[in-house]
């Protein structure tokens, strides 16, 4: 009797457990909003104005979303690599930094300013996103080439130290090229203005812009993973390489396809990061890729859709962390929310079994 | 290339078949002698000897983490973790941090009359391994159900929080004016090592120190060369290999693999308790993710699951990152007539050798016997059957 009540409550748990972990914290903070309210600025005579609403939690979710963006950018290039080699590239995140740099030296010397026009803006900004995917397309897969290709059949955690290895050269070429502290950059969107105003709600040109860019990256990725025939021949090496080259798959290059996209991908959100946050820095890649990685793990790492809303969570976490309980608790309640996907559903939000290493 | 490598491992067994049978006994005494009269060749406040100190307790991280990674096979990315609470094991039980308690076991010195909780440096180190092992059990906990790379990031979650938590420690209150930690400012003014013969360490004579970090180091290499060849080691390898069939054959997945996060902790804990009192400060900028990533790139270079690999890999990446990058080559560039310092350039070089040890040698610098084994029976028994034909 006592068997089959602890069973129900493990299936319950198991189905249940997850969302409302993942919904105790938006929960949480609109009932407090509503129940004792928040302080939204201060008054001509200098009161703080105190506003029961829930127009701040909205602002903390739109911020979140289009932060989170950004994750998603750089955790669907970590699942892609993931998902057709097994290997955690912990160079990614440093692709993406050298991406953000190239993207604000490029605009810088092809002479975009403040005083740009609409036109001149949209063309250069374009320009500026075909070259930064280039170089980190072209970086990614120089990288596979060098480091992880010769370690093809050794032990499995070897290329994990090749990537290690080139994510330090990398820090050390960003640090090299801007110094040690964060750089601020030309705010060439003017960023902080509002575009519209939902019920109280401010919307930001940079939250539009980010989420603008990552839609359709989201879209054309999982259109050519699924419809054309390279992607199909990346889906049958992540599945089976052994299989997929007796089918005829080149795998050498099929892998080299899927380091170029996730660099691309790196290279995009390195410059919706550059113009989203108006300052570049050597570390910076290490910190988003952490946190691109945790997307993707809790996601389903693996699953393209699966990264894109765990990017998208976490980012929300993180903003409603940041202006609840302070930004310097952020990483832990981050981490903290992991470990709860984890333990209650431990392949992930969308991720199915896949094949078993070793 | 093949014919070179045949032809080394014919002369490699032809020595070892003319060698005596205590050969590697004799030879295990001659390197501890060595270890022992090492810091007489060198003045007592030596870089060399201060850059070894350090090295030796980067072994001893390393070969805890060996027996989680290694020999368990659960890759493990959190192990700052263990450094953080074994160093933070010297500051609250060695120092004045909490200023409203008076307890003081075996201490000597200023030690003795100042507030705060000082016990003697072998309790402490007792404390710090209690401690890193619940900790290792509560970070193993989770991880029972999950896949290895998952594993991965359970653990890198821990050490990440462990981390937060030691840098906004200040603003966690304990009662009476005390907190968990010092953040950033860190712990100051730790006791230094007391023993009853050997009398007070300080920091201008280094010799006890390495005394110190050698013994503890020939204790923990002792203790993970008994566990190699036990019941439980054998346990864990297996589990390593194929947990389905290993659970099969009986053993119990839970206890064993608990047992591995435990024991790897209690290593890392006694080296973080040691570099502790060796710095004399715990500062919580210290626990960064670089340096589970630091260790766990000395195992692999070192060739995973090797014990010896493990103490090559530790000696070789922190001499190079300690003494090497810093002390002997930062003057190259200038010799050169080039205007800039290595130090700039450190992590790269560091990072560039990574890359390039992998490369050369993707199985490590001195691979577990047991697979090497395996991979050269694998090669064997593939030329076999190449060697039968079509068939």
């Amino acid at each position: 009797m006592a068997a089959t009540a602890l069973a129900a409550l493990r299936r319950y748990v198991g189905r249940w457990g997850l969302i409302i972990a993942l919904a105790a914290l938006p929960i949480y903070f609109g009932v407090h909003d509503l129940t004792h309210g928040y302080q939204a600025g201060l008054a001509a005579n200098g009161k703080p104005v105190i506003r029961h609403d829930l127009s701040e939690l909205g602002f903390n979710l739109v911020e979140g979303l289009s932060n989170g963006s950004i994750w998603a950018l750089i955790a669907m290039g970590y699942t892609l690599v993931y998902g057709i080699i097994e290997l955690i590239n912990f160079a990614h995140g440093d692709v993406f930094m050298i991406g953000s740099f190239v993207a604000a030296g490029f605009w810088g010397s092809i002479g975009l300013g403040l005083s740009t026009g609409a036109g001149g803006l949209i063309a250069g900004l374009l320009l500026t996103l075909i070259v930064s995917m280039l170089v980190c397309g072209s970086l990614n897969v120089l990288i596979e080439r060098v480091a992880y290709r010769p370690l093809r059949n050794a032990p499995k955690l070897a290329p994990l130290i090749t990537a290690v290895g080139f994510s330090f050269i990398l820090q050390n070429v960003g640090l090299l090229w801007l110094g040690g502290s964060p750089t601020g950059v030309s705010d060439l969107l003017r960023e902080n203005d509002t575009v519209f105003k939902i019920s109280g709600v401010i919307v930001h040109r940079a939250d539009v812009m980010a989420i603008a860019v990552m839609v359709p990256c989201v879209i054309a990725l999982t259109w050519f993973i699924g419809h054309t025939r390279p992607g199909r021949a990346m889906r049958a090496t992540a599945q089976d390489p052994e299989a997929a080259r007796l089918m005829g798959i080149n795998v050498d290059s099929t892998i080299s396809l899927t380091f170029l996209l996730g660099g691309m991908l790196a290279g995009v959100a390195g410059l919706v990061y550059a113009l989203y946050e108006t300052t570049v820095w050597y570390f910076q890649g290490f910190e988003a890729g952490l946190i691109a990685f945790t997307a993707a793990v809790m996601g389903g790492i693996g699953n393209v859709r699966g990264a894109v809303l765990g990017g998208l969570i976490i980012g929300c976490i993180q903003q409603m962390s940041d202006s609840r309980l302070g930004p310097q608790w952020t990483e832990a309640v981050v981490f903290g929310y992991l470990i709860l996907v984890m333990v209650l559903r431990p392949r992930g939000l969308l991720g199915e079994e896949t094949r078993e290493a070793g | 290339m093949s014919e070179l490598r045949a032809q080394l491992r014919e002369w490699r067994e032809a020595l070892s078949a003319r060698l005596p049978p205590w050969w590697s006994r004799g030879l295990a005494v001659a390197l501890i002698a060595i270890g022992i009269v090492l810091p007489f060749f060198f003045s007592q406040t030596s870089g060399f000897i201060n850059a070894t100190i350090i090295s030796l307790a980067y072994v001893v991280m390393a070969l805890g983490l060996n027996v989680v990674v290694g020999f368990a096979g659960l890759l493990d990315l959190g192990y700052v973790a263990f450094y953080a609470l074994g160093a933070y094991s010297v500051g609250w039980f060695g120092s004045s941090f909490f200023f409203n308690s008076h307890i003081h076991v075996l201490v000597s010195g200023i030690a003795k009359t100042e507030p705060g909780i000082h016990l003697n440096f072998l309790l402490i180190l007792l404390c710090a391994v209690a401690i890193t092992a619940i900790a290792g059990v509560i970070i193993g906990l989770p991880t029972l159900r999950l896949r290895s790379d998952y594993i991965a990031i359970v653990t890198l979650a821990f050490g990440e929080i462990i981390g937060v938590l030691a840098v906004n420690g200040q603003s966690i209150h304990i009662g009476h004016g005390e907190t968990l930690t010092a953040g950033n400012l860190g712990i100051p003014a730790l006791d230094l090592p007391y023993f009853p013969v050997i009398g007070q360490f300080n920091l201008l004579k280094l010799r006890p120190w390495y005394w110190l970090i050698f013994a503890i180091m020939l204790f923990v290499l002792f203790v993970n060369l008994r566990l190699r060849d036990s019941r439980l080691g054998r346990a864990w390898i297996a589990l390593r290999e194929d947990e389905v069939a290993a659970v099969s054959m009986g053993i119990p997945l839970v206890r064993t693999k608990l047992k591995a996060y435990a024991i790897g902790a209690t290593f890392g804990g006694m080296a973080g308790a040691f570099l502790g009192a060796y710095y004399t400060t715990v500062n919580a900028g210290q626990f960064a993710f670089s340096f589970s990533i630091f260790v766990l790139a000395m195992i692999i270079v070192g060739g995973l699951g090797s014990i010896w690999g493990a103490v090559l890999g530790a000696l070789l990446l922190s001499y190079i990152n300690y003494y090497l990058i810093p002390d002997v080559l930062n003057s190259l560039p200038r010799d050169f007539g080039l205007n800039f310092d290595l130090t700039q350039l450190s992590f790269g070089i560091f990072g560039f050798l990574l890359v390039l040890v992998m490369v050369l040698r993707p199985q490590g610098l001195f691979p577990e016997r047991r697979r090497r084994m395996e991979l050269t029976e694998a090669i064997t028994a593939e030329d076999a059957q190449l060697a039968e034909g079509p068939g």
